[in-house]
């Protein structure tokens, strides 16, 4: 395995096995130097709206500023809700662009996943009272329902694409409405635990007393735990996939699956096993968005939904590329539903119809 | 909850399929919001339906009333395709629709294109509906959202002596009524409202809309319902939050005070207006309460009716009692029920209830306060009635049309 440095690391399609000639260490920072030569006067806007988005969260606004564009509480407050509610759509859109990034598999069901995942949760935490049980059972029990589609649908319509999204839609229908007999039309939350209610003070001043002293932001403990899990998992992941023979096979298989077949692979082994992984991930966003949302019925296709635009926006089959997605979407939808609460639904559908105009392969598509 | 519901739909589509009439019926669409935001007040306004046609029966004058129940999302066009649905496919005579407000100004106005047919509005409650262009077939036996929060504002300015507060509210005509009809009222008693923030119905994601929640405020006012409401409140707690809060009509309600979790906790103490109290102790409530208590089994309803249940309950009433006086007789454009619906007048169990000649109706308001009944169940308990509501909410006709109709901004915080 070679790690092409943190940059590239991270964006781990852009060196898959045995696709192109290994760099060099460092070659990104060669890139950067690269881009600023030729693009000047895009590297020195980056760097301003960089230094801009740092000074509007580490400085004390000037009262003209505040005046001018509301409280910085509220700024601080809409940037973290955002990099948070990323890490939501982080978790539920990187199983569906792992699936497609191996199998080529539109998988449309992957928001009844979702809520699957939710419900299992939900029952689990007010069976036994434990809010990390109900992650582990649901990521295993809805990682099953991903073995069986993958075993019983998938596997059988190989390579038809077509047939796989109609399929796909017919269980996604099929499953709402099951669930829908199942739990009703009602409105679940999952308990968040005591230990995460209240707030906390984090260390970033957001105005100052007249007395001199200040006042620093109050954010929900039980975000900030889930924004970390969400991290920890992207990079669980990402070592997953670059340091582990299994990961190698993986991005080989993404690469070329025929050869990979060929050279003794079990290449259906490795499909059922990310699958389940995908699935399992939904399932645990499942009981993320049952704890500091909400679930119900119509959930499934809210998130397939928000799943489908992450990964437009970020690049099908790319798990950095959903990463960025989910960020760009979370802050959009976050800062829009502040700054300009009434068109705020239409600006992650502009980002959207933007990226598929400028770059329709997606930001970090290879 | 939801196998009733479609117990109930299945049940009518039964009938409505069997093919041997052995006697005349009379055919009654009904249209709630089983889907979405909503879903949960919809199905308490169904419990309240069938309350009502468990106590005043399905028969009048030899003829039998046949229910087809169609569900919506609270959005105008859903509803507007559940009713259409329901004259066109369905062939019925009577309406009994919609639940929420943007519904009802759609379906006032697609009233005026069946002028033969006749329309009982089920719950919804934007003052656009009957105060705008009225349609002549379309009668209204709950009171707006302006009029279900009279008194709530002089109550907070005087008794709880909030002197500023600000608003939250779901961005649509139900909740522009409501927050009218607050700032009417805390406005005139001297109160003043800084903010007013408005956010879509079936907002999932509070936080950013919390953490912009003024400081400096007596009183934040919720205008939410149904999930949003649990949302709001959910994350409202996550956050830490613990500003005093004022409730809308159904915020302080069954569907929010006896959701799940301990974020409703947060409502002890809220003081809110509505159409109906849960504690209150007229024995007309008193016995509706017990008639819906054992129209269902514990789990499958709310320990005390809805304002939704109640607005179904009266809507139904109204229907079977009108039908009552023309013996069941629709010939004639139905124009003998129309004029008996008119002159109706109901003694509903949130109070006597007659129409105005917008066919809107003036009522009693009461304002309430959450209480824990000690047993960490929560009710609106009464402080005040107020009987005698009407539309303009006691304002001159010529006075009132000059405040403008509710809408994000109307109307201003002044006297009038």
């Amino acid at each position: 395995m070679h790690v092409d440095g943190v940059a590239c690391a991270l964006f781990w399609v852009c060196a898959p096995v045995g696709a192109s000639p290994r760099r060099p260490r460092g070659s990104e920072v060669a890139d950067v130097t690269r881009f600023i030569e030729r693009h000047p006067a895009w590297a020195l806007l980056a760097i301003l709206a960089i230094a801009s988005l740092l000074w509007l969260i580490f400085a004390i606004w000037p009262p003209g500023l505040e005046e001018a564009f509301g409280r910085k509480k509220v700024f601080l407050n809409a940037v973290f809700n955002g990099i948070t509610l990323g890490g939501l759509y982080f978790l539920v859109a990187s199983g569906f662009t792992l699936i497609f990034g191996l199998m080529r598999n539109v998988n449309l069901a992957h928001g009844s996943l979702y809520l699957f995942g939710g419900y299992v949760g939900y029952a689990i935490s007010t069976w036994t009272g434990s809010w990390i049980l109900s992650f582990i059972v649901a990521f295993i029990a809805v990682a099953l329902v991903g073995v069986v589609l993958q075993i019983a649908v998938f596997r059988r319509m190989e390579g038809q694409e077509l047939r796989q999204t109609m399929v796909t839609i017919g269980l996604s229908i099929v499953f709402a409405d099951l669930m829908l007999s199942a739990f009703g039309g009602d409105f679940y939350q999952i308990q968040t635990p005591r230990w995460l209610i209240g707030p906390l003070e984090l260390p970033l001043a957001t105005a100052v007393k007249s007395s001199g002293e200040p006042v620093y932001l109050q954010y929900p403990i039980v975000r900030l735990v889930i924004f970390a899990a969400s991290v920890v998992i992207g990079v669980a992941m990402w070592l997953g996939l670059n340091r582990t023979r299994i990961g190698m096979i993986i991005r080989a298989g993404v690469d070329d699956r025929d050869i990979l077949a060929a050279t003794g692979v079990r290449v259906q082994l490795v499909f059922v096993l990310v699958f389940a992984l995908g699935a399992g991930l939904a399932g645990f966003a499942g009981v993320v968005g049952g704890t500091f949302q909400s679930i119900s019925y119509g959930e499934d296709t809210r998130f397939l939904l928000a799943s489908l635009v992450v990964v437009i926006v970020g690049g099908m089959g790319s798990i950095p590329g959903a990463a960025l997605g989910a960020l760009i979407i979370g802050l959009a939808e976050q800062l829009g539903s502040v700054y300009i609460p009434t068109y705020a639904i239409a600006v992650t559908f502009l980002i959207m119809v933007l990226v598929l105009a400028l770059r329709p392969q997606g930001l970090l598509a290879r | 909850m939801w196998k009733g519901s479609l117990g109930l739909i299945a049940l009518s589509s039964l009938l409505a399929s069997g093919a041997a009439v052995a006697q005349e019926k009379i055919k009654v669409g009904v249209t709630a919001t089983l889907e979405g935001t909503y879903t949960v007040l919809g199905e308490d306004g169904i419990r309240g339906f069938q309350t009502a046609l468990n106590t005043y029966g399905k028969k009048v004058g030899g003829k039998e009333l046949e229910f087809v129940i169609a569900s919506t999302d609270a959005t105008p066009d859903s509803a507007v395709r559940a009713v259409r649905k329901l004259i066109e496919q369905d062939k019925v005579q009577i309406l009994l629709s919609p639940l929420s407000g943007d519904e009802g100004i759609a379906v006032k106005n697609f009233a005026k294109t069946h002028p033969e047919l006749t329309f009982i509005n089920a719950a919804s409650g934007a003052q656009e509906t009957t105060y705008v262009d009225p349609a002549p077939n379309f009668f209204r036996y709950n009171m707006d959202g302006a009029q279900w929060q009279v008194g709530l504002g002089k109550y907070a300015y005087e008794t709880k002596g909030y002197k500023k507060i600000a608003t939250i509210g779901e961005d649509y005509s139900f909740v522009y009524t409501q927050v009218f009809g607050l700032v009417l009222d805390f406005c005139a008693a001297g109160g003043q409202v800084t903010t007013r923030q408005w956010v879509p119905l079936g907002t999932k994601d509070f936080a950013s809309v919390i953490a912009a929640l003024p400081d400096d405020v007596d009183a934040i006012y919720l205008g939410l319902g149904g999930a949003d409401a649990v949302n709001f409140l959910n994350q409202y707690q996550q956050a830490g939050g613990k500003a005093h809060l004022m409730g809308g009509s159904i915020l302080v309600d069954q569907t929010i005070l006896s959701a799940k979790g301990s974020a409703k906790n947060a409502l002890i103490g809220t003081i809110a207006a509505s159409g109906q109290a849960d504690t209150w102790e007229d024995p007309g409530w008193q016995k509706f309460v017990k008639a819906y208590q054992d129209s269902f089994p514990p789990e499958k309803r709310f320990p005390s009716p809805s304002l939704l249940a109640t607005n179904y309950y009266g809507s139904t009433m109204a229907l079977i009692l009108g039908l009552r006086q023309v013996n069941g007789d629709l010939s004639n454009n139905q124009a003998q029920f129309k004029e008996a619906l008119a002159k109706l007048e109901l003694d509903a169990p949130n109070g006597k209830i007659k129409l105005d000649s917008n066919r809107q109706a003036i009522g009693t308001n009461f304002v309430t306060e959450v209480v824990d009944d000690g047993k960490g169940a929560l009710f609106s308990k009464v402080v005040k009635v107020i009987p005698n509501v009407n539309q303009t909410l006691g304002y001159d006709q010529a006075v009132f049309a000059k405040i403008g109709l509710p809408s994000r901004t109307v109307p201003e915080c002044k006297k009038y």
